[in-house]
């Protein structure tokens, strides 16, 4: 698998450092990491950055995660680049919302790595 | 509320600490990858160094907070992060997120109230010497656990 770039969005950064080892132990080799503690952070993150694959939290001060995946489909960066929400928000209108407003996949925590794998690795065009 | 509706949600309530320590068992199992078990809380002192705190808001009102010792709270980041790195930002970091996962996981194994409740930002208080008032002047379910030999209490207090 080639090498990516991978865009994770916490505001904690316990939690961004477990979910680059989960992505670690799932198998993807990371070229380079971007860490952002909410949703503003990472629209400006990717201002200057590419990635190939955006992981992200709902419950986040400043801007939440879903504001964030609005914001990215109206603003048009990271086109075709998959989003993946990683959160303790686990309601079926959550899931629902973050879908709909453009993310493609769907973790609740507390998370193994395996669901990581089982959640990622099809976005980036491999079996898990 | 009526007297009737009082004591139908009091009921229900008096069900929810085995639901709240498979919670954290859970979030300690998956996330730690060890297991913790409810203690007698009155054969532990409490020792609150570190306390973290998640509010909750709509159908499930009030407040979550787990604490514990700071070397407690460090090795819960040491776990997490399996490297002892061990500084006083990762562990309070760290005990928000595992009371934040707590609240979310024991809110998502409630029926009917995962849809309309919604869960705060976590915060952490560091240090021993405060004077905590809630506003939750319900019920509360409170248990403490070992972990690594040393309790972690959580307490759910809840609006009425």
């Amino acid at each position: 698998m080639d090498k990516i770039r991978a865009l994770i969005v916490d505001d904690s950064s316990v939690m961004r450092k477990i979910v680059e080892r989960s992505l670690r132990q799932a198998g993807i080799e990371l070229d380079k990491v971007v860490e952002a503690a909410n949703g503003a952070e990472a629209l400006a993150a990717l201002q200057s950055n590419v990635v190939d694959l955006i992981l992200c939290d709902i419950n986040m001060p400043v801007m939440d995660g879903l504001e964030f995946v609005r914001q990215v489909a109206t603003v048009g960066i990271a086109k075709g680049v998959p989003i993946v929400m990683i959160t303790t928000e686990g309601s079926e209108s959550h899931v629902v919302q973050a879908l709909s407003a453009g993310a493609r996949g769907y973790i609740r925590k507390p998370f193994t790595p395996d669901q990581v794998k089982e959640h990622v690795l099809p976005l980036l065009g491999k079996q898990p | 509320m009526s007297a009737a509706g009082g004591l139908a949600k009091r009921s229900h309530q008096e069900n929810w600490l085995p639901i709240l320590e498979l919670a954290i068992q859970e979030v300690f199992e998956i996330m730690l990858g060890c297991q913790v078990k409810p203690v007698e809380q009155s054969e532990h002192k409490a020792n609150a160094e570190f306390t973290a705190i998640v509010g909750l808001a709509g159908a499930l009102c009030g407040i979550m907070t787990v604490c514990c010792d700071a070397n407690t709270a460090r090795q819960i980041a040491t776990c997490m992060l399996g490297d002892a790195t061990g500084s006083e930002e990762q562990a309070a970091d760290a005990l928000g997120e595992i009371c934040n996962m707590i609240t979310g996981n024991f809110k998502n194994k409630l029926a009917g109230t995962d849809e309309q409740c919604m869960l705060s930002v976590p915060s952490v208080i560091s240090g021993g010497k405060y004077t905590f008032r809630s506003l939750a002047d319900g019920n509360s379910i409170e248990t403490a656990l070992l972990f690594e030999g040393a309790p972690v209490f959580v307490r759910l207090q809840l609006h009425s």
